[in-house]
């Protein structure tokens, strides 16, 4: 395992932050860490990379104990932090630079590793422009470069994707991808579930600190909800008396739009149908990731008595 | 876990680095504030003075400013360059992602801070020099003076930098700290003629007084015991912070809080409904 959590908490003052979590990232795998905002996601990584002491259990990375040998795992790790920490009065070169001498690198190293990343990150157009001139993508591409300076065997991205433009997201996708295709273990957290599905090998989705469900994304959602999904537009008054006779069927409820998960949603339909459905069915669809993110993270979710 | 100098020197880099870019706006300033004293009050008041300590007024004033010129030098870098680096611009945040660690990131600091001392302390020895204030050789004796200066001023600096919550505190530092510590330090007249044996001792607790003594005795070349006492100061409370800023930093950098927001209300106010 290249990242190994064993019954790991933290706590911040009162606030359990991270509670008993135990996670396994396998080498060469794009893994993803999901969760709403407070699940712990950002704290389980700084436990990971040794910023953040677990309260309690044991954090090993690359087989070492984080907390007694932080500069040996952070040698071999690289990160990408939620907020691009770059020198703006510098410009991208200088950046890496910056870069090779906290890892320490010698100059004919670093240099040969400055060039490789102007070109897999495609920045060689802008290396000697200020990065306060930088477009946002232009940024965050520079960040990434950053933590790739020191040829990491682990890759953390925390939320790297974040309010970039679809045709950024597309092409950062594509790095990481070819990244892990040459090797790189990567654990990234984030928000977007179309970006969980298409890019992670596996998942664990946390709520509360811990870890609620955790797989491979096909699998997540075949364990957890039926595979095709009815979206209505049914206000809770009306729900009861369309649904009656289905205890069994698995809904969830965001507003008044109701989404009901069977495994043959056409017939379904058919039955609704005498029940005048008409006008209140939005899509049939496969079920997604966000239907399996929301069950287990704290939308209703229930199998009506 | 202790200090890696090589990494401490990747967090000078760093600051180096930056400083040659943007000098000219950030740093120039601050270094002709005691240029300008030393022309107004040395050169314009002193028109009107004798002597004062038996010379002339500016060369009283001379080693005084010279003290000042480093205090400033390391002050700005571990106040409020610090504080943005360690606040706004997540930078020691950045730097705990590779393999240094949060003693290594002190030690760049103040070592850095010291340089700018050196730097400022090193122009305005030029300047004075340059003006016929500061003979030869015996104010050579400055160049290990201005950066032990600088460490003092890096301590006192990092040390309340490292404890506010926020960059407006700043101000108290500099207004009712070290402007305070500017006049009345020896700097503009001789304590022992000015005040009772009883603030005489107070004053003694002033940590710029014994730069400026140290520092004045260095120009005349003369020797005095005192100076034993001005160096155990500068070095024994120097040491004393860093140790308690080192404490701060291993804190507040090796084990950081979760900067996650609070949980969203509810599921469907984050924006995710189906």
């Amino acid at each position: 395992m290249i990242v190994e959590c064993r019954g790991v908490s933290k706590r911040f003052g009162t606030r359990l932050a991270v509670d008993r979590l135990d996670l396994e990232v396998p080498p060469g795998v794009c893994f993803g860490l999901l969760g709403p905002n407070g699940a712990g996601k950002t704290t389980t990584l700084k436990m990971i990379y040794g910023v953040a002491r677990p309260s309690a259990g044991s954090v090993r990375v690359f087989g070492l104990d984080v907390v007694r040998e932080p500069r040996a795992v952070r040698a071999r790790l690289g990160v990408t932090l939620q907020e691009n920490a770059l020198v703006e009065a510098l410009t991208p070169v200088e950046n890496l630079r910056i870069f090779a001498r906290y890892h320490l690198l010698p100059r004919a190293v670093a240099e040969r590793r400055v060039e490789e990343l102007l070109d897999f990150l495609e920045l060689r157009s802008h290396a000697d422009v200020p990065v306060k001139a930088l477009s946002g993508g232009f940024q965050r591409r520079l960040a990434i470069a950053l933590s790739l300076v020191n040829r990491p065997e682990l890759l953390v991205l925390d939320e790297p994707t974040t309010g970039l433009d679809p045709a950024v997201r597309l092409s950062l996708w594509q790095r990481v991808r070819g990244l892990r295709d040459a090797g790189t273990t990567v654990l990234l957290t984030t928000h977007y579930m179309d970006e969980a599905e298409r890019l992670c090998d596996r998942l664990a989705i946390m709520a509360q600190g811990r870890v609620a469900a955790e797989g491979a994304p096909a699998e997540l959602i075949g364990r957890h909800l039926a595979p095709e999904a009815l979206e209505l537009e049914l206000p809770q008054a009306d729900e009861a008396r369309l649904l009656h006779g289905f205890p069994d069927l698995k809904r969830l409820r965001a507003g008044s739009r109701l989404v009901l998960y069977a495994a043959d949603a056409p017939a379904l339909v058919d039955l609704l149908r005498a029940r005048r459905l008409e006008g209140r069915l939005v899509a049939v669809r496969r079920t997604n990731l966000e239907d399996v993110f929301l069950a287990l993270t704290g939308a209703r979710l229930e199998a009506a008595a | 876990m202790s200090i890696s100098p090589r990494h401490a020197l990747a967090v000078w880099w760093r600051n180096f680095a930056m400083y040659r870019r943007t000098w000219k706006w950030n740093v120039l300033p601050n270094f002709f504030e005691p240029l300008l004293y030393l022309v107004s009050v040395g050169i314009g008041v002193g028109a009107y003075i004798q002597e004062m300590g038996g010379t002339s007024y500016a060369a009283f004033i001379a080693p005084g400013l010279l003290a000042v010129s480093a205090m400033n030098g390391a002050s700005f870098e571990v106040t409020y360059n610090a504080f943005v680096r360690m606040n706004f611009e997540k930078t020691y945040e950045s730097m705990l992602t590779t393999p240094i660690q949060p003693e290594d990131v002190l030690a760049g600091e103040v070592l850095w801070a010291v340089t700018r001392a050196s730097l400022y302390g090193g122009c305005f020895w030029i300047a004075i020099a340059a003006l016929g204030l500061a003979p030869l050789p015996s104010s050579l004796l400055a160049i290990p003076l201005v950066p032990l200066t600088g460490l003092l001023f890096a301590a006192l600096g990092i040390s309340f930098a490292l404890r506010i919550p926020s960059i407006d505190l700043f101000s108290f530092y500099f207004t009712l700290f070290l402007t305070p510590l500017f006049l009345f330090s020896d700097i503009f007249f001789p304590l022992a003629e000015r005040l009772s044996p009883f603030w005489q001792r107070v004053a003694e607790a002033l940590p710029l007084l014994h730069p400026v003594r140290l520092l004045r005795h260095a120009f005349r070349g003369e020797w005095s015991p005192i100076l034993l006492w001005d160096l155990a100061y500068v070095a024994v409370l120097s040491a004393l912070l860093l140790a308690l800023a080192a404490r701060v930093t291993r804190r507040r950098l090796g084990d950081q809080g979760g900067p996650e927001p609070p949980p969203a209300a509810s599921p469907a106010a984050s924006g995710s409904a189906p």
